[in-house]
């Protein structure tokens, strides 16, 4: 009742419900990867929610401060103003600590969010024309993302950001001609500088959001004007996406992914310690925390940093020094190759065609064995990065264990991206269900083709799947009222999918349902499928619904009549006091 | 309107989802007592995050029991543009009036706004203020000199005796205690041992490098004691400084920069000059 008052009152001013019918009844499909992408948009609310609250607190300043307050071996003490915030802030400011740990959690689920998001788009193929856009956005924002990432956790001015700062600044400084010019205008001066802190905070919390903002409302809009892709399957064809509707089914189940990413997030920032940076202890230009990691999501660059060779060279007498190679050129090269690679393969494939429906990872088993490389030499890295953990778990002398994972970080990649090739491989061709029923057979059939990651690209698999031809399928369509709806029903009748919108006529129905399934018969059915029965919430809605109305008319009943009582007293009193005055003029004239 | 009695699974399902959103207003409410009895950052995650568990438990069931899932198809147009759409739109773009077909005023224009891009560069500089030395400059230069008295973190002088057998001192340049390329180390090593004389010379064995890795910039605090040996927390360089300090592990390239010192009149140890070299990781112009 209400919100149909109230939609209408919104629409006879906006004329929105044209754009709106549109929107609410948009298709998604039904598979859990698609919600990757929203797990990373839901951690980005949640950084920007608990990031405005800690704003109120935190100090972007490296100007000395006396710190008082609960943490008691640091009272007293003088440290920078960003430090001693953010210990009172941890401590003093109530509430504090769990947003700040939340918000800290939340940085690390945004980036592996992110992450997966990315693989599930590379080894399906989702990259593809028309898709290319996304993929270029989708790419910058992981760069921002580990960008503003590293900027959030150096800004407390801790010992232990401060040594993974001091690490950046000599990778930057790294970069033969520029380097060292790079690396002073941004901090303003040498490391550690005085208006470093104010540069990280303000493009952390101006700058680099800003920009996600940006690109995510970019990326959103151009996946609503592409519709989403989806994976194939019965009715499934490339013109047509098959799922659920934006209203009510994905609003519900999006809204429970928000509350799900914030429940676990605010668990995890409650219960799990993360970063105490008052254990740490300011940052000193001399001290160290051993062990010194950093947060997850950099650190492949350094663990390339801990495993490459100590090799420095010189270039016409100018020096190249060891952080260039594994930090700035392997980032660089890591982000290019991201960049390039849609129309890397499509170089390779010549598939110029549009892509709709995703490839399962199996179609391509060259993508997909460069792909599981490429994960396998990160993920090493990453391990690299804890090498001294490691070492110290595992007994064993650290160099030893840096020997071997300089070998694994070149071998292993190469063996996990030849075993994955292979079984994408022999799945594709034989009929093995999945990884698990693989048998010795499937994998000899194509064991005597040569393997190699640069065999399958130009293969079956790197053409689009065709939708399978559907025989006996067709399109019902029926009027009801002045709507007409249609569906499409599958040969055995097992599968049947409802056009999302009614349409106005017959044509409308007719182009919509030839859009979506071209080349099936079309009939018109006289009546409807049954309605769905009202269920228990609308029901109960209704009633509630029906008691709420009568209730605000009582009320407004109510209302209105001690309005007109007091109306009635005031009238009433403002007579006895018109009759006062006259009577007083009056005296006045005699 | 009759009332239609549901099925019991959809029942079940309503019940399920009241006592999610209940459970998720108590937890709502549990936040709320928890704040107001003075915050423990446990309680308060475990509360919040029962209330947004709840509403997510709440949403979920209800999408997925009480609203048609699946079922539904939407027909996708394609990005084909229609031809005449196409061609309409290029020849308004292409029209002889057309901006486009002025080559001579556009290279004008691009040069134009080439300039205004480069010149809108130059104010960047600004972001290096012109009163603070120059990269390189600065790079290269630290506090040490000649006369430049060591001091102790606490900013006290240190005589030859302060700096025991076999352990590491920090030293700092007096009066820079926090300056970033300054801090260095004292040890004390049997002369005997040296395989290569530290590059700053020693005192009866007492030697001073600059604590900076020279992969990173990480300062070198782990000293590796009888071995004579220093390794670097971040990226696990090691050096040998009974070989002057030369890497002998891990991704470090150069040996630490030794530190020239002497006894002054005044019995404290002070430099006799700068670093041998830059301190901490390399750059394009160091020499």
């Amino acid at each position: 009742m209400i919100t149909d008052r109230l939609a209408r009152a919104l629409d006879d001013r906006l004329r929105l419900s044209p754009i709106a019918r549109r929107a609410l009844a948009k298709v998604f499909p039904d598979h859990w990867s698609f919600m990757l992408g929203e797990l990373a948009l839901y951690s980005f609310v949640a950084l920007v929610l608990t990031g405005v609250y800690l704003t109120f607190f935190f100090e972007a300043s490296s100007a000395d401060r006396v710190y008082h307050g609960d943490y008691a071996p640091l009272d007293g003490a003088t440290t920078s103003a960003a430090y001693a915030s953010t210990v009172r802030l941890s401590w003093d400011v109530r509430a504090g600590l769990l947003i700040r740990q939340t918000h800290h959690w939340a940085a690390l689920v945004f980036a592996a969010a992110i992450l997966l998001h990315l693989s599930r788009i590379f080894f399906t193929g989702a990259f593809r024309k028309p898709r290319e856009l996304n993929w270029l956005i989708g790419v910058t924002m992981l760069a921002l993302a580990l960008a503003n990432g590293f900027t959030g956790y150096s800004m407390p001015d801790d010992l232990l950001s401060g040594l993974g700062l001091r690490i950046i600044v000599s990778v930057v400084e790294s970069i033969p001609l520029v380097g060292a010019w790079l690396a002073s205008l941004a901090l303003g001066g040498e490391f550690p500088s005085d208006v470093m802190i104010p540069r990280l905070y303000v493009s952390h919390v101006l700058l680099v959001p800003a920009v996600l903002v940006v690109l995510i409302s970019l990326h959103l809009g151009i996946l609503v004007r592409q519709k989403h892709s989806q994976f194939p399957g019965p009715g499934r064809t490339e013109h047509n996406v098959v799922g659920s509707r934006l209203w009510p089914s994905y609003t519900l189940r999006s809204l429970a992914l928000f509350a799900w990413v914030l429940a676990v997030l605010f668990a995890l920032g409650g219960l799990v310690q993360i970063n105490p940076v008052w254990m740490y202890g300011p940052f000193q230009p001399a001290q160290a925390t051993s062990p010194a990691q950093p947060d997850w999501y950099v650190a492949w660059g350094d663990g390339a940093l801990r495993l490459f060779p100590p090799w420095e060279f010189r270039i016409a007498g100018h020096l190249v020094p060891a952080p260039f190679l594994p930090g700035v050129v392997l980032g660089g090269v890591t982000f290019l190759a991201l960049y390039a690679w849609p129309f890397a393969e499509r170089l390779r494939t010549k598939d110029r065609r549009q892509h709709h429906l995703l490839d399962r990872p199996r179609d391509h088993p060259a993508r997909t064995g460069i792909g599981v490389a490429a994960l396998t030499f990160y993920a090493v890295l990453v391990v690299a990065a804890g090498d001294d953990i490691l070492a110290r778990l595992l007994r064993l002398p650290v160099y030893d264990l840096l020997s071997v994972l300089r070998v694994l970080v070149l071998v292993l990649p190469v063996l996990a991206g030849l075993l994955a090739f292979l079984l994408a491989r022999a799945l594709r061709r034989g009929d093995a269900a999945g990884v698990g029923a693989l048998t010795r057979a499937d994998l000899r059939r194509c064991a005597p083709r040569p393997a190699g990651p640069s065999e399958g690209g130009d293969g079956p698999g790197g053409q689009e799947t065709p939708a399978v031809d559907r025989p006996g399928g067709r399109i019902e369509m029926w009027p009801e009222g002045d709507a007409w709806h249609w569906r499409y029903r599958d040969d055995a009748g097992r599968l049947v999918v409802t056009g999302n919108r009614a349409v106005l006529s017959r044509q409308e129905a007719d182009s919509a349902a030839r859009l979506a399934y071209p080349g099936v018969d079309r009939i018109v059915v006289p009546g409807p499928p049954p309605a769905a029965p009202a269920g228990p919430i609308r029901t109960a809605l209704r009633r509630w619904g029906r008691a709420m109305a009568a209730g605000s008319l009582l009320l407004a009943a109510i209302v209105d009549r001690r309005r007109d009582r007091r109306r009635q007293e005031r009238e009433r009193a403002d007579d006895t006091a018109q009759a006062e005055d006259a009577g007083s003029t009056g005296d006045g004239r005699t | 309107m009759s009332i239609r009695r549901p099925p019991p699974a959809e029942r079940a399902a309503s019940r399920r989802i009241v006592a999610a959103f209940l459970t998720g207003a108590a937890g709502a409410v549990g936040f709320a007592v928890t704040y107001v009895l003075g915050g423990d950052t446990r309680w308060e995650g475990v509360t919040l995050s029962v209330a947004f568990a709840g509403l997510a438990v709440g949403l979920s069931q209800w999408g997925r029991h009480l609203v048609p899932t699946g079922g539904y198809v939407e027909e996708h147009e394609g990005f084909a543009p229609p031809p005449f759409e196409q061609t309409m739109t290029t020849r308004a773009l292409t029209a002889p009036d057309s901006p486009v077909r002025r080559r001579g005023l556009l290279a004008a224009l691009g040069l134009a706004l080439t300039a205004l891009g480069a010149a809108a560069l130059f104010p960047l500089r600004s972001l290096l203020p012109f009163d603070r030395v120059r990269p390189v400059r600065a790079r290269t230069d630290t506090p040490w000199g000649p006369g430049v008295r060591l001091v102790d973190a606490g900013g006290r002088p240190l005589r030859p005796q302060d700096v025991p057998a076999d352990t590491m001192v920090g030293v700092f340049p007096e009066g820079h205690v926090d300056a970033g390329d300054g801090p260095a180390f004292a040890v004390r090593l049997e002369p005997g041992r040296f395989s290569r004389q530290p590059s700053g010379g020693h005192l009866d064995g007492l030697a001073v490098w600059s604590l900076l890795c020279t992969h990173a910039g990480c300062p070198v605090r782990l000293y590796l004691r009888g071995t004579g040996r220093l390794l670097c927390p971040c990226h696990q360089s090691s050096f040998d400084l009974l070989a002057d300090a030369r890497p002998v592990a891990g991704p470090a390239a150069r040996p630490l920069p030794g530190l020239p010192i002497e006894v002054g009149p005044d019995g404290f140890l002070r430099a006799a000059g700068d670093f041998t070299g830059p301190p901490g990781a390399g750059f394009w112009s160091r020499p």
